[in-house]
Order: structure tokens, then C-alpha cells, then sequence
């Protein structure tokens, strides 16, 4: 039957128009698309890594900022700390300074007194020796007829004397 | 619910063209189904398109033949129309070569000369052919002027980019192996060629409805690349399998059996592909072309039954049609992935080491 006779007309054209449009497309065709698609593929298999990548760079990131940020608390509760304390010791030196300034002065002021007391005491007791010597005059001079009542009276002076030393 | 009515409209409108027809029809001698079918299946000089008041309204195509005797011809194919004869060419009526150019010798006897005609079926295949190759190359194009990181094609170039990673992530990869890369500009283009042409092959007018899939020489010359890029790219091992297998010795020693049956093996892979397309492109040819002649068969019998019969023969001439845009996909990816697994099985590490 003539179905199954293939025809060498047909035959030829079509191993002609086969062949020409396999080179064609197997050329310039099919493998243009291909190439584009696995590109593609490619390109966004890279992308996603990139933004993989990205995220956990912006993570590490954050993570960073987190840390950074609560030293610095640390740091900021640390320097308040140490202010306090500071303050604290400053008060502590100025108070132990002005007690110390007091005590001096305190002790400035004792040591004028006494030393003006000494001086008074001493200007008295001068005093009272040149009365005393003047009453003595006085009274030996007054006194001084009969031997007896002179050598009672100088001991009698002795005695008071000595009393008045020993005290 | 509108195309419902407008479906039914239109089944109404068909209803009523075949009895106009069989008016005329009544006339005429007994309908030959069997030669519509084979003529519109076969191949011819010219492409009819219509018969419209007993005119024939068709397209003639270029004759190119060669004779011993009288050297090279060139011409339209209008010119042998009705039996007329030209150059001493004409369309032999019945005999060996009924319906093939044929030209009569001194001594009263018809010789067919070398016959490179641009018939139906070529003329369909050129169309097909440039085709296909505008519309590859024109999605190929597409990439052209662009970089990697623009947006991905839409439309027709988007259909093209998913054709072409179904088929190579579907089945070039998985049925050819490692070494897939070699094989897939082949696949592809045996894979859209076929489509193409059975596509073609179902819209009714001009441009299409040649059958050409639906043509041994076609078949043949796609299985014909399918054997040679299997038997030219076989490993080692391929070859080692069809002449040394690992059989009992005695199965190959005195009398290679085994290999025989291999040898056989390869030659009958491609003709079953090559018959497998043509049988069923032909096929669906045949059985739409049958049901639709239902109608003028049906044209004398009656207006009832003639009409009945119109009804089914149209529901069913839309159900085959639906049918063939499946079996002409659906071939297409048989040829191609049968291909494929053939060229994977010649191949080392290929398509068995999986299996």
C-alpha cells in the first residue's frame, strides 16, 4: 500500500529540512535557552545565598550592637559608681581636714593661752615677790626692836616661805 | 450559559449545511469514503482547500521532477489538473503509481521519474519547518539583549523557557543520564518538531491539516536520527552488551543467538518509534476525517436520520479532536523520552545503572 512506501521526494525534503533546522536550532537555538535558564538558576541560587549571608551578617550585626550597647551601660553604671564613691571620700578628706584645721587652731589657741597664762602667772608672781619684799620691808622696819620678835618673825617668814614654795 | 446556547446554535447551523449538501449529493454517484480519507491522508500535487460549486478551490504547488529521458521539470502543478498532461508529465489515474507523476515512454509504458515535488505534505513540512525555526530562534533571540539579573521572560519566550526545563529537568535528564547536556539540543528539537507538525496537522485550513507525522517518509527520517544518535554515541559497554552479553556461553559460542536478537534489538527500536507516530498520526487523521464523512454517507438515508447522524458525527468528530491535541502531545513526548531512555541505555552510567 502506498501509505507505508515512503515517498523519496518526501524523503529528501524532509532529511533536508530536519537536518537544516536541527543545525539551526541545535546551534543558535535550544542551547541559547538552556544556558539562559541554568544562568537563572544560578543567579538565584547565588542571590539567596547573598541574602542568607546578609541576614546573618546583619544579625551578627545587631548582636554586636546589643553587646556594645550594655558595656556601655556597664561602663555608665561603673563611672556613676565610682563618682559616688569619689564624692564620697572627698567629702570624708574635707571633713577629716577641716577637723584636723580645727584641732590646730584648737590646739594653737590652748597652747597661746597657756602660754599667756604662764606669762601672767609669772608677771604676778613678780609681782608678788616685790610686794612681798616691799611688805617685808615694811614690816622690818617697823618691827625689827626687839631680837626676839626678829627671829620669830624671820622664821615665821621662812615658814611661810617654804609653805608657799611646797605649795 | 451563553456558550452553552452558542454551542448549540452552531450544532444547529452544522445540523442544517449537510442537507443542502445531500440535495446535491442525490445526483451524484456513491460517495467513496475509503478515497476521501486516503486522499486527504496520502499526499497530493496540489493543496485543495475547498469544492464550492463543483469548482475545486485549491493551491498549486511547484512540480519538480526528474525523467531519464527528458531531463529536468520545473513547473506549477495547475498545469496537470484533471488528467491534463504537460511536458509529457501527468497524474497517472490508476495502475502502480495512481495519483504520482508519471511519464509515458516510446514504448507505450508509464515510468515514474525522480519525483522531488513540493506536495502537500512537503509544502506542510516547509511551513512547519520555518516555523518552528522563527519561533525558536525568536525565543532565543529574546535573551539577546539581556543580562542574567533582568526580570524572566512572560509570555510566549516564558513558554518557551518552561517547554524547555519541563523537558529537560522531566525527562532528558532522568532517561539520558550524566552526559545529558550533549543530547539535549536533539531531543528538543525532535520534541518540537513533532509537536509542531501534529499540531498543524489538526487546524482544518491551509496553513495546516497536511499530514505530515502522519507520513512513514517523516517517520522514518525521525527515527533514522534517533538510530544514529544511539548507535553513533554508544559506550563500550553498549556495544559489548549487544555482541558479547552476559549470557551462558553456549547461547552465543557456536551459534550467536543472544547477539542476533540484540542486533535485531537495535534495528527495531527505531522502527517502532517511526511506526508508533506515523500509525497513530495517521490514524487521528483517518478516524476524524471517517466521522466526519459519516455525514455525507448518512445523506441519503433520510433528513431524520441524516440529521441524528450529523449530531453525533459532530460531537464526535469535537471529542476525537480534543483527543488528538492530547495524542499530539502526548507523541511527541513518547518519540522524544523513548529516544532519550534508547540514547541513555547506549550510554555509560546512563539510564540502566538507575533502573
Amino acid at each position: 500500500m502506498g501509505l507505508l512506501q515512503p515517498e523519496s521526494g518526501l524523503l529528501f525534503w524532509m532529511l533536508l529540512s530536519f537536518v537544516v533546522v536541527f543545525v539551526l536550532l541545535a546551534r543558535y537555538g535550544f542551547p541559547v535557552i538552556v544556558k539562559a535558564i541554568e544562568s537563572r538558576k544560578q543567579y538565584i541560587d547565588d542571590s539567596l545565598a547573598a541574602a542568607r549571608e546578609a541576614e546573618r551578617k546583619l544579625d551578627s550585626i545587631r548582636a554586636d550592637g546589643q553587646a556594645l550597647r550594655e558595656a556601655a551601660e556597664q561602663q555608665q553604671k561603673e563611672i556613676l559608681l565610682q563618682a559616688n564613691e569619689m564624692r564620697e571620700q572627698m567629702i570624708r578628706e574635707a571633713k577629716r581636714k577641716a577637723e584636723a584645721e580645727g584641732q590646730r587652731i584648737l590646739a594653737a589657741a590652748r597652747e597661746r593661752a597657756e602660754a599667756e597664762r604662764e606669762a601672767i602667772l609669772q608677771d604676778a608672781r613678780q609681782q608678788v615677790a616685790s610686794l612681798a619684799v616691799a611688805i617685808t620691808e615694811k614690816m622690818l622696819r617697823a618691827k625689827l626692836e626687839d631680837e626676839a620678835a626678829q627671829s620669830r618673825l624671820a622664821s615665821q617668814l621662812l615658814d611661810e616661805m617654804e609653805h608657799r614654795q611646797t605649795n | 450559559m451563553m456558550s452553552v446556547w452558542r454551542n448549540i446554535a452552531w450544532v444547529f447551523i452544522l445540523l442544517s449545511m449537510p442537507l443542502c449538501v445531500s440535495a446535491q449529493s442525490d445526483a451524484q454517484e456513491e460517495l467513496d469514503v475509503k478515497e476521501i480519507v486516503l486522499g486527504h491522508v496520502g499526499d497530493s500535487y496540489e493543496w485543495h482547500i475547498t469544492s464550492f460549486k463543483e469548482k475545486d478551490l485549491s493551491i498549486p504547488l511547484p512540480v519538480i521532477v526528474h525523467s531519464p529521458t527528458s531531463g529536468w521539470h520545473l513547473f506549477s502543478s495547475r498545469h496537470l489538473r484533471e488528467g491534463a498532461e504537460y511536458e509529457g508529465l501527468r497524474i497517472a489515474e490508476d495502475g502502480d503509481f495512481k495519483g504520482k507523476i508519471v511519464e509515458r515512454q516510446a514504448d507505450g509504458s508509464d515510468l515514474r521519474p525522480f519525483d522531488l515535488s513540493i506536495t502537500k505534505t512537503v509544502a506542510g513540512l516547509l511551513i512547519n519547518t520555518v516555523l518552528l525555526a522563527v519561533l525558536v530562534l525568536g525565543a532565543a533571540r529574546w535573551y539577546r539583549h539581556r543580562k542574567v539579573s533582568d526580570a524572566a521572560p512572560r509570555g510566549f519566550v516564558g513558554m518557551m523557557e518552561m517547554l524547555v526545563s519541563t523537558l529537560i529537568d522531566g525527562l532528558i535528564k532522568p532517561c539520558v543520564g550524566p552526559n545529558y547536556r550533549r543530547f539535549a539540543p536533539y531531543l528538543l528539537t525532535v520534541f518540537c518538531f513533532i509537536l509542531i507538525n501534529n499540531l498543524m496537522g489538526l487546524i482544518p485550513i491551509f496553513p495546516g491539516g497536511a499530514n505530515v507525522t502522519g507520513n512513514i517518509a517523516v517517520t522514518l527520517v525521525l527515527a533514522l536520527a534517533t538510530f544514529l544518535a544511539v548507535n553513533l554515541f554508544g559506550s563500550r559497554a553498549y556495544w559489548k552488551d549487544i555482541f558479547w552479553p552476559e549470557v551462558p556461553t553456549w547461547l552465543k559460542v557456536p551459534l550467536p543467538i543472544i547477539p542476533f536478537i540484540e542486533f535485531i534489538g537495535i534495528l527495531t527500536k527505531p522502527f517502532a518509534l517511526m511506526i508508533r507516530l506515523f500509525a497513530n498520526m495517521m490514524a487521528g487523521h483517518a478516524v476524524i476525517l471517517s466521522l466526519t464523512c459519516v455525514i455525507f454517507v448518512t445523506a441519503q438515508l433520510g433528513a431524520a436520520i441524516n440529521g441524528s447522524m450529523t449530531v453525533v458525527s459532530v460531537l464526535f468528530t469535537i471529542f476525537m479532536n480534543c483527543l488528538e491535541l492530547l495524542v499530539a502531545f502526548l507523541q511527541a513526548y513518547i518519540f522524544t523520552m523513548l529516544s532519550a531512555v534508547f540514547i541513555g541505555l547506549a550510554q555509560d552510567n546512563g539510564h540502566q545503572e538507575k533502573a
